[in-house]
């Protein structure tokens, strides 16, 4: 059996970029049986016969005095016995060689298809110019046999195309090949570059386990965002979750002793589990973590051990959603989250799909991420985001629009900050003066609008603007704006919608254009608006 | 109290009277069931189960006094570039969808609609909150608009 988990010798590693995308069908690495379970079956099996053995002899022959393997000897079983070990592991080896024989993947122009099984097939097929994000993970057994899973999703809940497993750098360069097929490079542009990495299998572990985590010929440029360790922990320090988990260890238990009411703890006890859990799982999250920009969308890795991978090509994010947690404020630090529509909300603890693009980072980073985000946005509009968004305190000269004064029965202490900006391609809603938060709806992703009043909302003259984007882990709505700007913003919204709707390329990202409806998407040059064409705010 | 909100000048599409009649029927069959509740439960001495009953029963009853006007509420435009519906009277909500985002256009007829000869036309987006479902439409006006929206979905249909 360990001869299947040595040295995987695909065709991949040295051939040309396109070996495995050639349109042809092709089987994963040949260690993908062990590592999607086998190793862990083994050793289970291992683990029982260790104990059971003793048992299951005495309890087989009724006498416990001698080594079974003398035993053996002695009865003349010797050859029956070897036979039959032998025949399970043939049964199992063929098990997981059919298992890995049926399971087929290929990549043509237009699609991406796997299918598999052996009594029961299935096969999966993925439109390329649908992906919404490509996804390496690299569970820390599986790096250690160089191997990789390659996650291809499109749009939808549980829709992705998995190859688990690829062998590390077939992986890398199938991500590639798929993406620049994804984008509509055509198959003669892209760059042939044959790399030849045969230092032997040991070197190419050992260069795997200890490259960055973004291959350098992968990512355009470095990180953008760098997240030293103390910012990270002291991130998870100044959590709600984390004060509460705090609280009860150091206040709650003492008290529960001190009171004699330690059976209270039965209780507790789960829910500290999983609250330390969940913080954990968070805090490996963001080890390691870094952003960074590819001629393919925004990648971001992370993970110590474990390690994950994800491309995110430009035009899938459907909103933004910049936030503070209240004890964030002293330190000035922000998270970044993102609703995109392969989104899988009830996934927990999956690797695929983390919403939150920014675990934590000051303002500079924040404006960063931003622009890795809404790339053809100039840096001076980023900065409008920043500083008006983030940190606007709702004058007259900023870049959002706020809610009128009356609107302070509803919103005593935000309705200075309540506002939003309607530039050419984005909805930007800024809410809060506790809780301060700025959500980002690209006008191309959004689904329909919706503008609703309610009773009190009418005797106060406002109205309330609703977003309809994917779900995800953001709500896109803004309450308590004048009735009448809220009028025509939600016409002027509709409207961008469907000019922003219609003009869109980014399905095929880097196609040239070479009809003359205007540049690629990327290339766009968008003008900011002051505040768009609304009329006079009353106050 | 100041005027309702009002985003279009152009006329509204109204929905068909006959879509009164359903939803008070439909509320005459609630009050008529939840009242039958009240008087069991009453008789078997249950007493507040049939207070609650009594009371939701008088509350349908109220609602069912504005049913006339909620339903002369519902409204559609067919505008150049999206769907522009309307809804409610005391919590009103607009709703503009844009024809290249439907995902598909669902007819339904429940069984009162269906004896009055009307169907619900439901727009689906990529987005579970949209949420527009047109009710009160006769048969043929429901077809025809389905086979109206899905060519115009088709023919400006975007990526998600």
């Amino acid at each position: 059996m360990t001869d299947e988990v040595g040295p995987p010798a695909p065709p991949a590693t040295a051939a040309a970029p396109s070996a495995l995308a050639d349109g042809e069908w092709h089987r994963l690495h040949p260690a993908t049986p062990l590592l999607r379970g086998g190793i862990a079956l083994i050793a289970i099996a291992g683990l029982l016969v260790a104990n059971l053995r003793d048992r299951v002899i005495e309890f087989v022959i009724q006498q416990d005095e001698a080594d079974p393997i003398d035993l053996l000897i002695e009865r003349g079983w010797l050859i029956p016995g070897l036979l039959i070990v032998l025949g399970v592991i043939l049964l199992a080896v063929l098990g997981f060689y059919l298992s890995w024989r049926f399971h087929e993947f290929r990549v043509t122009d237009e699609v991406v298809e796997v299918r598999s099984g052996i009594v029961f097939r299935t096969f999966r097929k993925a439109r390329l110019d649908r992906i919404q994000g490509i996804n390496i993970v690299r569970p820390f057994i599986a790096r250690i046999f160089g191997a990789a899973r390659l996650q291809i999703s499109v749009a939808g809940n549980d829709a992705e195309v998995k190859l688990d497993y690829l062998s590390s750098s077939a992986a890398d360069q199938l991500r590639r090949d798929v993406l620049s097929l994804a984008s509509g490079v055509q198959r003669e542009e892209r760059v042939a570059d044959a790399r030849a990495r045969t230092t032997g299998v040991i070197g190419q572990r050992i260069d795997e386990l200890l490259a960055p985590e973004l291959d350098p010929r992968e990512a355009a440029a470095e990180s953008v965002v760098r997240l030293p360790l103390p910012r990270l922990i002291g991130s998870m320090l100044l959590r709600d979750s984390t004060i509460i988990l705090i609280l009860l260890l150091v206040v709650g238990i003492p008290v529960m002793f001190a009171t004699d009411t330690w059976y209270l703890l039965l209780g507790v006890i789960p829910s500290l589990i999983g609250l330390a859990g969940f913080i954990v799982n968070r805090f490996s999250r963001s080890l390691r973590y870094s952003i960074a920009a590819t001629p393919n969308g925004v990648r971001i890795g992370y993970g110590l051990l474990s390690t994950s991978n994800e491309t995110l090509p430009p035009g899938r994010i459907h909103a933004i959603h910049v936030s503070q947690p209240i004890l964030w404020r002293l330190p000035g630090w922000w998270q970044i989250q993102i609703t995109r529509a392969g989104s899988n909300a009830g996934q927990s603890g999956g690797s695929t799909s983390n919403p939150t693009v920014l675990p934590v980072g000051d303002r500079q980073d924040v404006a960063r991420v931003l622009g890795l985000l809404l790339p053809g946005h100039a840096d001076e509009q980023i900065a409008l985001i920043v500083d008006d968004g983030l940190l606007g305190t709702g004058a007259d000269d900023e870049a959002f629009t706020s809610a009128p004064r009356r609107a302070r029965w509803l919103r005593p202490l935000s309705w200075r900050r309540t506002g939003f900006a309607l530039w050419s391609d984005l909805f930007l809603m800024r809410k809060g003066r506790i809780w301060r938060s700025v959500t980002v709806v690209p006008l191309a992703r959004m689904q329909s609008v919706a503008l609703a009043q309610g009773p009190i909302y009418r005797a106060l003259r406002l109205a309330e603007i609703y977003t309809h984007i994917v779900s995800g882990p953001i709500y896109a709505r803004l309450g308590a704006i004048d009735a009448e700007v809220a009028r025509r913003l939600f016409l002027d919204v509709v409207a961008g919608a469907e000019r922003e709707g219609r003009d869109d390329r980014t399905h095929r990202w880097n196609r040239r254009v070479d009809q003359s409806d205007g540049g690629t998407a990327t290339a766009r040059v968008v003008e900011v608006e002051g505040p768009p064409s609304v009329g006079e705010v009353e106050r | 109290m100041p005027p309702r909100l009002e985003p279009s000048d152009a006329e509204w599409r109204r929905v068909s009277p006959k879509q009164i009649g359903v939803e008070l029927l439909g509320s005459v069959i609630s009050i008529v069931v939840t009242l039958a509740v009240a008087i069991v439960a009453f008789n078997l001495g249950a007493g507040w189960v049939a207070l609650v009953a009594a009371a939701i029963a008088a509350s349908s009853l109220v609602m069912a006094a504005f049913v006339p006007r909620r339903v002369r509420a519902y409204g559609y435009q067919l505008r150049e570039d999206d769907l522009l519906f309307r809804r409610g009277l005391l919590f009103q909500r607009f709703v503009a969808v844009p024809y290249g985002r439907m995902q598909l256009v669902d007819v339904n007829r429940g069984p009162l609609a269906r004896l009055m000869g009307l169907s619900d036309l439901k727009l689906v987006t990529a987005a579970a909150t949209t949420g527009v479902s047109i009710p009160g439409l006769t048969e043929d006006a429901a077809t025809e608009l389905r086979d109206h929206l899905v060519e115009l979905a088709e023919s400006r249909r975007v990526g998600l």
